[in-house]
């Protein structure tokens, strides 16, 4: 018979001691979890940067990373894009009754090397079950505590007309790698860009300070990003098609399933807003960076306003919507 | 022919204002996607037509799908945008807001594990789309029969083509000059299956595929004929579309289907229009099992001008609703929900 997760493990008793113990701290365990105190004691000082975000991407497991990879790298960008060195982080799972064990097992091994890699602490954490059919196998909370080093937090810098927007690789690899997963469509080729980027920002903050924004554009992709951007800082962007970075693989995928890559979820991306003067040093940084190599100079800030455009190959102009729905395929 | 070597001969031998319409709605985004309104002379005007499955289904038949879905025990088993189109009584994806069992596919085959999977219950399988999809539909039925699935059953708001574009040059309420013929519904039907409409309207009809630079090489070629006067049918798709079509796709859907009466969003019904499912497979058919009530009720969606905007004969921009109360967030008719709708094309890619 399977170990399954059961409602028991999840009523506060013996049945939950034991997935905490013998399961979780197994993967996640340090001396911080260990004591599992209510709260988790920790001594920081300095400027903090603090971010929550839940997981509830299926399939759980997909080409380039799973669930729990995702929901420690996710929070970990999060910081990263601040400027913030990661530190601390919280893991809230809801299983649903039925999750394999087996298959928990591997998302917990999967999170374990992820949060050595990145070199942070998992301090406390919750498991709640759920009965069958309430929740799709497993989902995952993880808030994230970093610290910002004194001179580096780009927060504050001032957007002008003439800075730069910079990509740092091709985009929409996520979005559509799980779209192509769900229709069981598998080729080498497609994978997710799951990958965590404090490697990258955090050196690039201390070699520039001419960088005056970074986001990683998750969900609506890198159009929604820049316009964030645009209508929090009262600009025009324009953005050129020709220079934006798409693998072979999502540019067919998009065609087919009518999704434009720039509106499709990335995980190992980043926007940058950086001035102009600094753009041989950034660019050349990235580049030799194993996260960059890819990198690109997309558009720049054109001044006053509130839209983003697209200079398209053909040279016209149009704009370039924030995502305005659920990401469908055409029917025709 | 590179792209400006295209726009410099379209220019050159364009000297009348004419109205050119583009049956399909991916033709529509493509146009807008490029920009390549921009491209082309003044003269040259380009129209939209009803060429977006979910733009021309019906009210009646938006509110029965959801009267289905509501009164019935079945769950619903649906294509993308279908879901958002609001009818009387709210959207599918309201419904299933509200606890109603409704599954969106990207390949109608998975409904036939789906019914497998759970054989208590009762799947509504909706088929929309033209004659591009209308095979896969037919597939999945002929699946369904052959593996004796009792717990399926089927919805077919199946169109075709030439018959809307027929009624569009019918109705006269604009001049039509020439028409962008549909690459994908051309590459099943073939060039053979315009001839009927061609011959009796001989009005310049040239089929094109959907790159910037196909679009504007078949722009050329029908400029090209409307100004000489000297109206033809010409496949300028020849990549994809055949004389012929596409046979054996043809042959599934007319195994599974007849032609039947349609109701369309601004045309109203028209004779064979539409694909009905044959006396073989009525076991799967919804309409004969739950027959729709004709009634027509007054729509408290009344304002949506979708209907004049699939006729061509208004702008989405001349839509009072447009932009206002009426955007993709927060749709108000067909025309805003669907990825090929006219509105949703002038509202993501900014038209005048
Ligand atoms: S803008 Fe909205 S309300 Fe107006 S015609 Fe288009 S879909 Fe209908």
């Amino acid at each position: 018979m399977e170990d399954i997760i059961l409602l028991s493990h999840g009523n506060g008793g013996e049945a939950t001691r034991k997935l905490i113990e013998e399961e979780i701290l197994k993967y996640l365990g340090n001396e911080i979890l260990e004591e599992l105190l209510d709260s988790a004691l920790i001594d920081i000082k300095g400027k903090i940067a603090f971010t929550t975000d839940s997981f509830v991407v299926s399939p759980i497991f997909f080409k380039g990373g799973d669930i729990g990879k995702l929901s420690i790298y996710g929070t970990i960008n999060d910081l990263s894009v601040m400027g913030a060195k990661p530190l601390y982080v919280s893991v809230g799972f809801i299983l649903e009754e039925g999750l394999s064990l087996k298959e928990f097992r591997k998302i917990l091994e999967s999170m374990r090397s992820a949060v050595e890699e990145c070199g942070v602490k998992v301090v406390t954490g919750d498991t709640k079950v759920v009965e069958k059919g309430k929740g799709d196998k497993i989902y995952i909370n993880t808030t994230g505590i970093g610290i910002i080093e004194d001179g580096i937090s780009w927060h504050g810098r001032r957007i002008e007309e003439g800075d730069i927007i910079i990509i740092n690789g091709e985009v929409g690899e996520h979005g559509l790698s799980i779209m192509l997963e769900r229709l069981g469509i598998k080729t080498e080729e497609i994978e997710s860009d799951l990958a965590p980027l404090h490697n990258l920002t955090l050196p690039l903050l201390k070699i520039s300070n001419g960088i005056k924004f970074m986001r990683d554009p998750t969900r609506g992709g890198v159009a929604s990003v820049l316009n964030e951007i645009a209508q929090k800082y009262n600009v025009e962007i324009e953005i050129d098609e020709d220079k934006i970075p798409v693998k072979p693989w999502v540019k067919n995928a998009s065609e087919i399933l009518g999704i434009d890559p720039l509106y499709s979820a990335n995980e190992g991306k980043i926007v940058i807003v950086a001035d102009k003067k600094e753009e041989k040093k950034i660019m050349e940084f990235l580049r030799n960076h194993p996260l960059g190599q890819k990198a690109q100079i997309i558009g720049e800030i054109k001044g006053k306003g509130k839209r983003v455009y697209l200079k398209t190959k053909m040279g016209t102009k149009r704009i370039l919507d924030p995502l305005k729905k659920d990401l469908l395929p055409r029917i025709c | 022919m590179d792209i400006r070597e295209l726009v410099e001969r379209i220019k050159k031998i364009s000297k009348k204002e004419i109205n050119i319409m583009e049956f399909c709605g991916t033709h529509t985004h493509e146009i807008f996607r490029y920009g390549i309104r921009q491209l082309l002379p003044e003269n040259i005007h380009l129209l939209s037509g009803p060429g977006c499955p979910v733009c021309v289904t019906s009210e009646e038949d938006i509110d029965y799908i959801i009267e289905l879905a509501q009164n019935y025990d079945l769950s619903i088993i649906t294509f993308g945008d279908l879901v958002n189109v609001p009818g009387n009584n709210g959207s599918l994806n309201y419904l299933r807001a509200k606890g109603k069992e409704v599954i969106v596919v990207y390949s109608p085959l998975e409904s036939i594990n789906i019914a497998k999977q759970n054989p208590n219950k009762k799947y509504l399988l909706i088929g929309i789309g033209f004659e591009t999809t209308a095979p896969n539909l037919a597939f999945t039925l002929i699946k369904a029969k052959e593996e004796n699935i009792k717990n399926l059953y089927f919805l077919s708001l199946h169109k075709l083509t030439p018959p809307a574009m027929k009624a569009i040059l019918d109705m006269g309420e604009i001049k039509i000059d020439g028409i962008i013929g549909p690459g994908h519904v051309s590459t099943i039907i073939g060039r053979k299956g315009w001839e009927g409409l061609f011959n009796e309207y001989k009005i310049p009809f040239v089929i094109m595929g959907f790159k910037p630079e196909e679009i504007l090489y078949g722009i050329y070629h029908l400029v090209k004929i409307i100004e000489e006067e000297k109206p033809a049918l010409i496949n300028a798709y020849e990549k994809s579309v055949k004389e012929e079509g596409n046979k054996s796709a043809l042959e599934y859907m007319y195994k599974v289907f007849k032609k039947g009466s349609a109701s369309w969003r601004g045309l109203g019904i028209i004779e064979d229009s539409g694909l009905i499912l044959n006396e073989t497979f009525e076991e799967f058919d919804i309409r004969k099992i739950y027959p729709q009530k004709t009634k027509s009720i007054k729509l408290k969606n009344n304002y949506c001008r979708c209907g004049e905007v699939l006729r061509g004969v208004i702008k989405p921009t001349d839509c009072p609703l447009f932009g206002k109360s009426c955007t993709p967030e927060s749709p108000k008719g067909p025309c805003m929900v669907s990825s090929e709708g006219t509105c949703s094309a002038y509202y993501l890619y900014g038209g005048e």
